[in-house]
């Protein structure tokens, strides 16, 4: 009964959605108030609706309803509870569902936040977010609904992909998902302003807090996919330039664009056009991503829908939006006149060579990404298109961005002047005396260490400079540190973390020491400084799967560190094993050790490896995320601040 | 003739596999080296976008043997990808060549980069002789008035 109301309460929804997109941006080109007043109304409904559904879908997954097809396929009475609930959305029906419930929860936020924006523009974004809500419950609808009965509910169901059965993996998605799906908010801004024909810095000002909480949710999100992979995959690879990683990290890499792109036109009245193209971009990589990952074009390990009716309704969605979107563009940005003229030198020229940078390293993620399709639709080979093509493509414009960002930011608005520049010389100079002595330690190995490492010290110590610059000459430097606008520390904060993510991933490149070898119990082998001892290993069995777990003690010049579990496990319901290493973690480096099959000639193979800085990636990420939520409590984002500085003719309007 | 029945031997025992094994392992540390970063560059045929150093697949076994066999013949690091493109076609190279159309995939960056650069300078020196020759906007020289008789 519930799940008949839960459907139908999605068919209403529908229904909501095609009004609010058709009423309130009918009402925004004629003028008429009272259609407009109606927006927040209908987006509010929606989420309430879709909320209900989506509430509904978890029930039947928590009490195991095996009456719907979607738990029978996914879930099973003896997963852990954690496991249940993130079946929810495990699954491409219940995720898709996720998905429109985060767009109804976005366009309810804006209604709730946005009683201060002229009325027409709100009515606007919200018409414009309604028709995405619109497109995807139609699609959840049509192709994939999730409350799908079965004619014969079985005793109990088939269980989730034991790989999506870990802690760091369940809150990957709702994470990734209010990234990808709060870009739709600020696609919606961006689609507004090109049909009201205006673009100011009180828009700048409205996008820039919705871009950075996708941006936070994305970094947060592939943080923690990396560190998943990392952890549960057994190789202890944080990054493998898989379809799937590429398509949230392609938004990442535009949207982090469009939050720099967004400042500028905040502060400076400048980089208008680019700043909405950007962030139509921002979404429509979104939407390619769900396309690349929900059609299975390019199967990789966590496509789940293989299903071409599915992936051609996503393509259709695609090309109206993104498609409709662009020709709008076209056909309006020449509205849209900078006013802010600025120097070749100045923190405007720094920002464009970000975006510049960003913007062609997601291009080369995109093409490489797409291009084993292209290259077999148009000539008929068959090729694939692998880690060590984006390493060596990609990773060129990150160095340089890295490069740039200290001294850009160092910058100031319109003009700069060399002077600007001075205190970042012995920076520079340190940093390059880092990359030498590095170098110089560790012969005959790749540069990407020493490099990387450089690079990491110069992006901290720029930070650091930057802030001290700010405090000014004389007494008073750490009031005026501590009085300086959250927005600065924010910048500082992200910057930062990027640095240490740089730093991680250069450790782990190039420094990461691996040893594979027999070991029989009681075994005892040298691996670097550290010593590993096969102390046992036994089967068990755990709430859903069997296991053989090994005791492994690890110590350093004698001294005992820790005890290492490392498992193999076998999940019956699913006929799949999976490998859980055993993790010693530290600030410098990782110990990190798997424990495989039992030899022929008796004994396991054992592998172990020293990973250098691993924690520092999601460290980085972690603090990077930081950095943009202290941005986002910045004063000038609070709602009642933005009130209270509006230009009083635009409250008329 | 030795190499080939150790080869055939260990496909027997593949089935247990889990990426690189503590039998496959060469000696010689040098050409061990050599042929895990050869097979960081082959991709798993069966598996989706996992090279054979780190597949656990039964075939990327094979072909990681088939790599040591070939290095430990006497094969240059060209030859033995060669010899392995030759056998499985281009599908197992995980960074494509350059040749043909796949120039396009290696030069989209390099020259979207230049591109843009060689716009902005245009740009950037356009505006620069717009802000010398042209004075202000008719809005902003009636908000000056505004201003003044204000």
């Amino acid at each position: 009964m519930l799940n008949e109301l839960a459907h139908f309460s999605l068919n209403i929804a529908l229904g909501f959605a095609v009004f609010g997109t058709i009423v309130p941006l009918a009402g925004a080109t004629l003028r008429r108030s009272s259609w407009m007043q109606l927006a927040p109304i209908f987006s509010t409904l929606q989420f309430i609706l879709v909320a209900f559904a989506f509430g509904a879908l978890t029930v039947a997954f928590v009490s195991s309803d095996f009456s719907l097809r979607v738990v029978v396929l996914n879930s099973h009475t003896l997963k852990p509870m954690l496991y249940k609930i993130a079946g929810v959305w495990g699954n491409h029906e219940g995720s898709l569902l996720l998905w429109v419930l985060i767009l109804t929860l976005f366009a309810a936020c804006a209604a709730v936040f946005g009683k201060t924006l002229p009325q027409s523009l709100l009515a606007r974004v919200l018409g414009v977010q309604s028709s995405i809500t619109a497109a995807f419950l139609a699609f959840v609808l049509f192709t994939s609904n999730p409350f799908t009965r079965v004619e014969f509910p079985p005793f109990n169901g088939q269980g989730l992909n034991p790989l999506l059965q870990d802690p760091g993996l369940a809150f990957h998605p709702p994470f990734l998902y209010l990234g990808y799906v709060g870009l739709s908010i600020t696609f919606s801004f961006a689609i507004a302003a090109l049909l009201e024909g205006k673009v100011d810095a009180a828009w700048g000002r409205w996008v820039r807090p919705w871009t950075l909480a996708a941006w936070i949710f994305l970094t947060i999100g592939i943080g923690l996919g990396s560190w998943w992979a990392y952890y549960e995959l057994g190789w202890g690879g944080f990054w493998f330039w898989d379809p799937v990683e590429n398509a949230s990290f392609m938004p990442w890499l535009i949207s982090a664009a469009l939050l720099h792109s967004a400042i500028v036109v905040e502060k400076r009245d400048a980089l208008k056009a680019w700043t909405i193209l950007l962030a139509i971009l921002a979404f429509g990589f979104s939407l390619i991503g769900t396309f690349i990952v929900r059609s299975g074009v390019l199967t990789s390990v966590h496509a789940f829908a293989n299903d071409p009716e599915r992936g051609v309704f996503i393509l259709m969605i695609l090309g109206v939006f993104f498609g409709g979107a662009l020709l709008l563009f076209a056909l309006r940005a020449n509205a849209m006149d900078s006013k802010g003229v600025f120097a070749t030198v100045s923190r405007e020229s720094a920002l464009i060579a970000n975006n510049l940078l960003l913007a062609i390293s997601c291009f080369v993620v995109f093409v490489g990404t797409v291009w084993p399709l292209v290259a077999e639709l148009l000539m008929d080979r068959k090729l694939s298109v692998g880690p060590p093509f984006f390493n060596v493509a990609f990773t060129p414009f990150m160095v340089a961005l890295a490069v740039i960002l200290p001294i850009g930011s160092t910058l100031p608005w319109k003009r700069a002047k060399r002077a600007h520049l001075s205190r970042l010389w012995p920076v520079a100079v340190f940093c390059l005396a880092c990359v030498g002595l590095t170098w110089a330690m560790q012969t005959g190995r790749s540069l990407i260490g020493p490099v990387g490492l450089g690079l990491g010290v110069w992006l901290v110590m720029g930070v650091l400079i930057e802030l001290y610059q700010r405090t000014g000459r004389g007494t008073g430097k750490w009031s005026r540190l501590l009085s300086l606008p959250l927005a600065d520390w924010g910048k500082a904060t992200a910057h930062a973390g990027l640095g240490i993510t740089i730093f991680g991933v250069a450790g782990i490149t190039a420094w990461q020491v691996e040893d594979i070898r027999v070991m029989a119990i009681g075994d005892s082998a040298e691996i670097a400084e550290f010593t590993v001892t096969l102390d046992n290993v036994e089967d068990l069995r755990g709430p859903n799967y069997l296991t053989t777990m090994a005791d492994i003690k690890l110590a350093r010049d004698g001294k005992f560190i820790a005890n290492l579990y490392p498992e193999r496990r076998y999940y019956p319901v699913a006929e799949m094993p999976t490998t859980e290493a055993g993790i010693d973690s530290g600030l410098w480096r990782d110990v990190y050790v798997v424990v495989g099959d039992a030899q022929p000639q008796g004994g396991y193979a054992v592998r172990t490896f020293i990973k250098p800085l691993a924690n520092w990636i999601w460290t980085g990420a972690i603090i990077m995320a930081m950095g943009g939520l202290l941005s986002l409590f910045d004063r000038r984002y609070r709602v009642g601040s933005v009130a209270a500085r509006r230009d009083p003719v635009e409250g008329e309007a | 003739m030795k190499q080939a029945l150790l080869v055939m031997l260990l496909l027997v025992w593949a089935g247990i596999a889990q990426a690189v094994e503590p039998g496959e392992v060469l000696s010689d540390p040098v050409l061990e080296d050599r042929a895990r970063s050869i097979s960081q560059g082959l991709r798993c045929l069966q598996c989706r976008n996992e090279s054979i150093d780190e597949s656990n697949a039964g075939i990327a076994k094979d072909l990681r043997l088939l790599v040591r066999a070939r290095l430990v013949e006497g094969d240059s690091d060209t030859e033995v990808m060669d010899y392995i493109v030759a056998r499985y076609g281009e599908y197992v190279l995980l960074r494509p060549n350059g040749l043909g159309i796949n120039l396009v995939l290696w030069l989209a960056g390099p020259a979207l980069f230049l591109t843009a650069l060689a716009g902005l300078l245009a740009v950037q020196r356009r505006s620069k002789l717009n802000a010398l020759t042209q004075g202000l906007s008719e809005e902003e020289e009636k908000e000056i008035e505004k201003l003044l008789s204000s």
